[in-house]
């Protein structure tokens, strides 16, 4: 039985956005997520989010839009960055009028501040809280609204049917109740993704939150929708050296040095992400170890500016920055990458829509603008939405969810007697390792084909591995052998995707191939699978 | 180092027991340990956890008897560790949180309709900006001893999260969102401050509680238990021969 209109997977920013708008469409809503709304990464967000307000000194839409396509390096679309852009002033009235607490300037408009890339101040924030607060609004206005939402719940895989005319359509997607154990099928006319990035492959050099480990991806390419640019993994240059915690941009923008182990400075703190994130890693790769300096900066202007960073370099490092040098290293931080979608963020399904960082509006490119990503989950987040719930009512096919029940009930027992004889901790953190190595900041043509040697061989050992835990109830141990193997999945993709683009562009930084190559290159990539098989292409 | 687990599952059979692990000296917080002993030693031991950096609210416990974020506590030795009060627990550390969430749905902790204004003063924004840190950990939820003889009290993080929303600018409907607390709400605390003690954002729920009380005050609502000492006449408190009567 369908149950509702618009099944909402994921609760992060993207998520609610989404759920509110196909709500206030008329369309009956439900979300699911395997956390709880408030728990998703969205909180982490500190920076801001752009929109040409020009509260702050002047801007114009036009120079956002200059800036967007300029860092997504030939791969940015005109059109949807044109729309995210001409959108962002209201989506952030939208925000302010539901509730959120932005940071006011004295004229009492909302307080702008400059991220890299931008050429204004340009980025609306809340104190170093900004996805925090947008999140908790968000999920305010949801429990206003009525919508039903359902955690702890594990997005398996989705329910398609194919109607007359051979063309895939959706009907909803199971679950695994994770404090029951049980699958559970949940019908719906149609489906928004919106289960954020895949950082976490980079596991422990990521400055991502646990749970971004690219499930609503994985389950979309076996579903047979497509994914795009995969291979575009943004690396921030200053997270924490052991824990992977970010430390904010602001600290270099205040005049933090970046110094290698004999105290030298070795690039200019200021360039774009990419450089400084380059530079630092080359440093490492000579056997430098870097640390980010602001002592100059004195205690008082620390304590007043940047108390989490002092907090976390404490708690995590151990080091006090008012006396001490913090030990940094550049860690995965965003993904470009993603489900495609077209210009009403619906996929190659019929009514299956993504939104957020688990899909690629192609707004970010080759590489995404710091204080991009808040706008983007608000305004695609609002158009898949509103797309879902338009398409849903003129939905009158009929749904059967037998078969994927059946399959994913099979998995669910079956997977408790794979045999265990492989630590699959042991490799998810070894992956992190290579892939933070080879498939990181500097790749190269041997060490890619290397990489992706050990995930085919990894891919194999899967059922040698498997949850040593077998209860049923609570079994985090269980989901987080699932998430691995999205992890798996993602990660082969991502490798075809970076062998294939011969060239540096954004993110993608070739060490064997320095140069941009923009008559084979200037395209997105494209991957599917076919009867289980990838296939990638390039496209325009 | 040594630090104690209270672990808890009802398979095969209800059991609960406090456990010994030794931990990794590189282990820096409560976080890491627990992951160092679900990777390398135990792999049913069963936490949340998520953003790693005192944000999303997802990994608060008890250690030592004390609401604590394990991503910010750094371990010591013999370090206590056991599930939040308040809540069913569902497993180890793991209790139903959506419990405590659901409060906020009883308080209506929302701003009632859209609000047209675009400007807010400075002035504005401080009056609830704290408050709007909140994390939704759980941890006033589970210090505050009121559950224990009402569990319908709809508790610190809810009340102070209608006060964010009462105090902001932006709400129109200051009444019915005042109405909406006054049975099972702001007189039920008994500003015992154990809220304040246990929050790791620096917000005082009994604080916002004070404050709402007065704003109820504003509005013509009056404490309950002080109105029913005076409208219940002689049976209010003393007995008639004047001595007290339980
Ligand atoms: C430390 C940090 C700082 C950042 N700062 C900024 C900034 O200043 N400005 C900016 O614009 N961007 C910033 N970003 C990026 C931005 O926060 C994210 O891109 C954005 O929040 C993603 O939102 P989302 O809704 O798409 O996904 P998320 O917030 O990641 O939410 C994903 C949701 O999906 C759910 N989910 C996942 N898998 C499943 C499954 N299998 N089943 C069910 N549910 C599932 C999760 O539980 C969660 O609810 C930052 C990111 C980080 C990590
Ligand atoms: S002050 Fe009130 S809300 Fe806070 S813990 Fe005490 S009784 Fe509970
Ligand atoms: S008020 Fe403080 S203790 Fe309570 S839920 Fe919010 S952050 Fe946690
Ligand atoms: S893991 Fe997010 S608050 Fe501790």
């Amino acid at each position: 039985m369908r149950e509702c209109d618009v099944l909402v997977v994921g609760a992060g920013g993207a998520g609610l956005v989404a759920a509110l708008n196909a709500h206030k469409a008329g369309a009956k809503v439900k979300i699911i997520t395997k956390e709880y709304p408030t728990r998703s990464q969205t909180s982490m967000a500190q920076g801001g989010m752009n929109a040409a307000l020009g509260n702050a000194g002047e801007d114009s839409v036009e120079a956002h839009i200059a800036n967007t396509l300029k860092a997504a390096a030939g791969l940015g679309d005109e059109e949807m960055v044109t729309y995210m852009c001409q959108e962002a002033p209201k989506a952030v009235e939208w925000l302010n009028s539901i509730g959120v607490c932005f940071s006011r300037t004295e004229e009492s408009k909302i307080a702008q501040r400059r991220l890299g890339g931008a050429s204004a101040a340009r980025a609306c924030y809340a104190k170093d809280y900004t996805g925090l607060k947008i999140l908790h609004t968000l999920y305010d206005r949801v429990l206003a609204c009525e919508i039903e939402v359902l955690n702890e719940r594990y997005l398996l895989n989705y329910i398609t049917n194919v109607d007359e005319k051979g063309k895939k359509y959706i009907g909803g997607a199971t679950f695994l109740n994770i404090r029951t154990g049980e699958v559970e099928v949940h019908e719906s006319a149609s489906v928004i993704v919106a289960t954020g990035g895949y950082s976490r492959i980079y596991h422990k050099h990521s400055t991502n939150s646990s749970a971004s480990t690219g499930d609503g991806i994985a389950a979309a390419i076996r579903a047979g929708a497509r994914l795009s640019d995969m291979e575009f993994i943004q690396f921030h240059p200053t997270a924490l050296k052991n824990s992977s915690i970010l430390i904010s941009e602001s600290a270099r923008g205040a005049g933090g040095h970046l110094l290698n182990s004999k105290g030298e400075r070795f690039t200019n703190e200021l360039a774009p992400r990419d450089e400084v994130a380059r530079a630092i890693d080359a440093e490492i790769k000579k056997g430098e170890e870097i640390f980010l300096d602001i002592r100059h900066l004195g205690e008082h202007f620390i304590d007043e500016e940047l108390p989490q960073e002092r907090k976390l370099a404490k708690l995590y490092e151990g080091v006090d920055p008012v006396h001490e040098l913090i030990p940094i290293k550049p860690a995965a931080h965003y993904t470009m990458g993603g489900i495609e979608v077209d210009n009403t963020s619906q996929t190659v399904i019929k009514g299956l829509f993504a939104c957020g960082e688990c899909a690629n509006h192609k707004v970010h490119g080759a590489n995404r603008l710091g204080g991009n990503s808040l706008l983007e989950i608000v305004v695609f987040g609002a158009q898949a939405g509103e797309s879902a719930a338009e398409y849903s009512k003129d939905f009158h096919m009929p749904i059967d969810a037998s078969l994927q029940r059946r399959r994913d009930e099979n998995f669910i027992r079956g997977v408790k007697y794979f045999t265990n004889q492989i630590d699959f901790y042991q490799k998810r953190e070894f992956i992190g390792n290579i892939f933070y190595n080879n498939v990181g900041i500097a790749r190269e043509d041997m060490g890619l084909k290397a990489v992706l040697g050990a995930i085919r061989q990894i891919q194999k050992e899967l059922p040698f591995m498997g949850p040593k835990d077998k209860s049923k109830h609570y079994n985090t141990n269980l989901v987080e052998f699932i998430e691995f193997g999205n992890m798996v999945e993602l990660s082969e993709i991502v490798l075809v995707c970076a062998i294939s683009r011969n060239e540096s562009r954004g993110a993608h930084y070739r060490s064997d191939i320095p140069q941009a190559n923009d008559i084979a290159y200037k395209a997105h990539t494209i991957v599917w699978k076919e009867d289980g098989v990838l296939c990638a292409d390039f496209m325009e | 180092m040594k630090i104690e687990i209270k672990r808890y599952t009802t398979e095969p059979e209800e059991r609960s027991a406090l456990i010994t692990y030794e931990i990794d000296e590189k282990a820096q917080t409560l976080l890491e340990a627990l992951n160092y002993i679900k990777t390398k030693l135990d792999p049913s031991l069963s936490f949340s956890s998520g953003c790693r950096s005192s944000v999303c609210g997802s990994c608060a416990v008890l250690v030592n008897g004390k609401e604590t974020l394990a991503c910010s506590h750094k371990i010591k030795e013999g370090d206590v560790i056991e599930p939040l009060k308040n809540m069913p627990i569902l497993r180890d550390l793991v209790v139903d949180s959506q419990v405590a969430y659901e409060f906020n749905k009883k308080a209506k902790a929302w701003q009632s309709s859209h609000a047209k204004t675009q400007t807010l003063t400075i002035e504005d924004e401080k009056r609830n900006e704290v408050q709007s840190d909140c994390i939704l950990c759980s941890s006033c939820f589970s210090a505050c001893p009121v559950y224990s003889v009402n569990g319908s009290f709809l508790g610190p993080f809810a009340l102070t999260r209608v006060w964010r929303y009462v105090s902001d600018a932006r709400e129109s409907e200051e009444q019915s969102k005042i109405e909406n607390i006054q049975t099972n709400g702001i007189w039920d605390c008994t500003l015992c401050n154990e809220c304040t003690i246990a929050c790791p954002q620096g917000i005082s729920s009994k604080g916002d509680i004070e404050k709402l009380r007065s704003k109820s005050a504003m509005h013509g609502f009056m404490d309950p238990n002080f109105a029913q000492s005076f409208g219940g006449g002689f049976s209010g408190g003393f007995g008639f021969d004047g001595s007290p009567a339980f």
